[in-house]
């Protein structure tokens, strides 16, 4: 349960060819609505995704599908090339799979500490082990370089929104966690605490990890992401490094699904991207 | 850790800081900051520093004991000058002696305060552990040896929070409603088992009764009193100060030592002062003297409880239930079965207090039970005034103690200056409403600042 979350950092930065986590054709349906129709996806290492779409393109429930939260119909999942089944959280959790929700699911009355290690803290002799987890915790900030908090003993209801976000990342990437889902990260944010929020993404990249971001804001995406994938109405209509997109592709992308009227497979957009 | 030097170097400053300094600022990379375990700006060392991450605390809504205390030492300034008697150590026992009850059903309100529910219950359980363990030990009925009666009366008292705790838990009642049902039910039980008569503990030479007695009114030797003291307090203060120098020595969020020396010489005070105050002969006619055992059992129930809310896995999880459910839920957290060990923890110490109750009333009739009803309400004002938030996650069962130590204060100064107790209601109502309103102000300053 309790890794070093130094371990982390030594995923090697360098993008393997095999993506980290791989998704194939996946469906989803609630009842009669199909949420997801074969949906392709990947996320290398130590690269950024951002999964843009607009309001039901389906981004959360693909999101939860790669959490735990909902099971996929039908479609495969790869992690590091091996098929592997996601049935609950824990079951991505076990896979290195941390997700950090828009809401953040931070306690306000417990401390930076204490959050951090909500449901896995540590014991010694029956009791909750301080020292060790504050230690630990001190040394997952600092390595992502969180610095201005004024304390690590601090409740969470007296930081700020960019605060909350940071501590809620590290949170995320204390467990030996491989890829990192941040659901809508800078959407409360003002434009400096959005900028700093992006550099703790970049961070996340440069130490190996694959990072999947959704969000409305093309801005952001821009900034921070090494590839783009769009999903409309439930499919995937583009994946491809960000230097085949512009903002206005992206746009009609997600509110068309297409490019210059030319629908395109997501097989022909993630070989040859756009433009 | 993956380096980026040729970011820009921000150092944050420690000092008071400008809003757009309040922000993480992610981009802070000197070469020490990078270097030490620890950033330096999240250790308070000095004093200066530490009253600062204090204050900080307080305006988040984390008031602590502070106000509680502040309000002890008005309530004894005020009293004082109206009546001298107030501070006199035979008041101040006899004082202690009527707030006991007070901090015992404040801290078993608080595990469900805690949670953000209410336990309208406590005082009804407290009366029924008072009639079985009376019941229990009469000579002429059970016979029961006392330990065997505090024991089974405790159980059943748990038993009934576990079953509270089970339908507000598993069926998500509100426990308003079924703590109201609780203490009806409760009533009407702890008086058939009372079985219309008076049943009495003093005045008897039987062993288990004279036992359930001095619980309440027996008090140590004044010399073994003061051998209690030096031996709580210097192994108490023995742990607080090597626990603090380790967590100082490994970098660790901790007060400096000049606080650390600070605390243990107030307490410290504060206990030679106590049994001072006990070993001086409080009785009109003979002698009584030393430290009332309700003291320690105060003591240890305040440990106790203060270890499992503060230090263990279970205390974790009810705070971060009352803070923020949904996060708790995704942490892994079972809330039904917490949720319904804290009624169970509840009512335990309710029971606690019933047993001190029985031995406090002397004998129980069925008037003494319906007036156990009106405890219920002092012990959410007592848990309140000493600084528990009604919305959850907030408090501690220091709390409890010295809420219940104020709500004593305020009956016993009003009585010796001669108030009625119409007014005395009126006055602690008016202290909770203060208390609530401090409550929801600070919670409202806690908001986080987006």
């Amino acid at each position: 349960m309790n890794h070093d979350p130094g371990e982390a950092a030594s995923v090697g930065a360098s993008a393997p060819a095999e993506p980290l986590l791989k998704l194939r054709g996946i469906d989803k349906h609630f009842g009669p609505v199909q949420a997801l129709y074969q949906v392709n996806l990947d996320l290398p290492a130590g690269q950024v995704t951002g999964l843009c779409g607009d309001n039901g393109a389906g981004k959360s429930v693909l999101t939860r599908c790669i959490a735990g939260v909902h099971q996929a119909d039908h479609g495969q999942i790869f992690f590091e090339g091996h098929p592997v089944h996601i049935r609950t959280t824990r079951d991505a959790a076990a896979l290195g799979i941390e997700t950090v929700y828009q809401d953040l699911a931070l306690a306000d009355n417990l401390d930076i500490v204490q959050n951090m290690f909500l449901g896995r803290e540590r014991l010694r002799r029956g009791l909750l082990d301080e020292d060790s987890m504050e230690r630990a915790a001190g040394e997952t900030l600092s390595s992502l370089r969180v610095t201005t908090v004024r304390s690590i003993r601090q409740p969470v209801a007296s930081l700020s929104g960019g605060q909350r976000q940071s501590v809620a990342v590290a949170k995320a990437v204390m467990w030996n966690s491989k890829v990192v889902l941040l659901d809508e990260p800078t959407a409360a944010l003002g434009v400096v605490q959005t900028g700093m929020v992006l550099d703790l993404v970049r961070r996340l990249r440069d130490r190996g990890l694959a990072v999947m971001v959704i969000s409305h804001n093309l801005n952001d995406v821009f900034q921070v992401a090494d590839r783009i994938a769009v999903l409309h109405l439930g499919r995937m209509v583009v994946e491809g490094p960000v230097a085949g997109f512009d903002r206005q592709s992206v746009i009609e992308y997600m509110t068309t699904g297409t490019l210059n009227g030319r629908s395109r497979t997501p097989m022909e957009s993630a070989a040859g991207g756009s433009v | 850790m993956v380096g980026r030097e040729n970011d820009p170097q921000q150092v944050a400053t420690a000092t008071e800081p400008a809003p757009a300094e309040q922000l993480v600022d992610l981009t802070a990379a000197s070469g020490a900051a990078a270097a030490a375990e620890v950033p330096p700006e999240i250790l308070a060392q000095s004093l200066g520093q530490y009253l600062r991450a204090w204050v900080q605390r307080i305006r988040s809504g984390d008031s602590g004991v502070l106000p509680v205390v502040l309000g002890i030492i008005v309530v004894a300034v005020v009293f004082q000058i109206a009546n001298g008697k107030f501070l006199s150590p035979q008041n101040l026992v006899n004082l202690f002696e009527q707030s006991t009850i007070y901090m015992l059903l404040a801290i078993a309100e608080i595990f469900a305060l805690l949670l953000g529910e209410i336990d309208l219950s406590v005082g009804l359980v407290m009366g029924l552990g008072a009639v079985l363990v009376a019941e229990e030990v009469q000579p002429a009925g059970l016979n029961w040896p006392w330990w065997l009666a505090i024991i089974v009366a405790l159980l059943i008292c748990s038993a009934v929070g576990a079953i509270q705790g089970t339908l507000v838990a598993r069926l998500r009642m509100p426990s308003f409603i079924v703590t109201l049902g609780g203490l009806l039910i409760l009533e009407g039980v702890a008086i058939i088992v009372l079985g219309g008569s008076l049943v009495g503990i003093g005045n008897s030479h039987f062993n288990n009764e004279v036992f359930v007695y001095n619980l309440f009114w027996g008090q140590f030797d004044p010399a073994v009193s003061w051998i209690l003291l030096i031996v709580v307090g210097v192994l108490a203060a023995t742990w607080e100060w090597f626990r603090d120098a380790r967590r100082r020595r490994s970098g660790l969020v901790a007060p400096p030592a000049s606080l650390t020396a600070l605390k243990i010489v107030v307490a410290a005070a504060a206990g030679i002062l106590v049994v001072a105050v006990c070993n001086v002969n409080r009785a009109a006619f003979g002698s009584i003297e030393g430290l009332p055992y309700i003291i320690p059992i105060v003591l240890v129930v305040l440990a106790a409880w203060t270890v499992l809310l503060q230090r263990t896995r279970f205390g974790r999880y009810v705070y971060a239930i009352g803070g923020n459910p949904e996060a708790a839920r995704r942490a892994g957290i079972s809330l039904p079965s917490i949720r319904t060990w804290c009624f169970v923890f509840g009512a335990l110490t309710a029971g606690i207090a019933g047993v001190l109750f029985a031995s406090w009333q002397v004998s129980i009739t069925t008037n003494i039970i319906k007036d156990a009803n009106s405890y219920v309400l002092l012990a959410v004002a007592a848990a309140v005034i000493g600084g528990t938030s009604l919305f959850g996650g907030r408090g501690r069962t220091i709390h409890g103690v010295l809420g219940g130590l104020v709500i004593g204060a305020i009956y016993n100064g009003l009585y010796l200056i001669g108030v009625t107790s119409e007014w005395i209601d009126v006055v602690v109502a008016l202290v909770l409403l203060a208390a609530g309103t401090i409550d929801v102000l600070s919670r409202r300053g806690a908001q986080p600042r987006a």
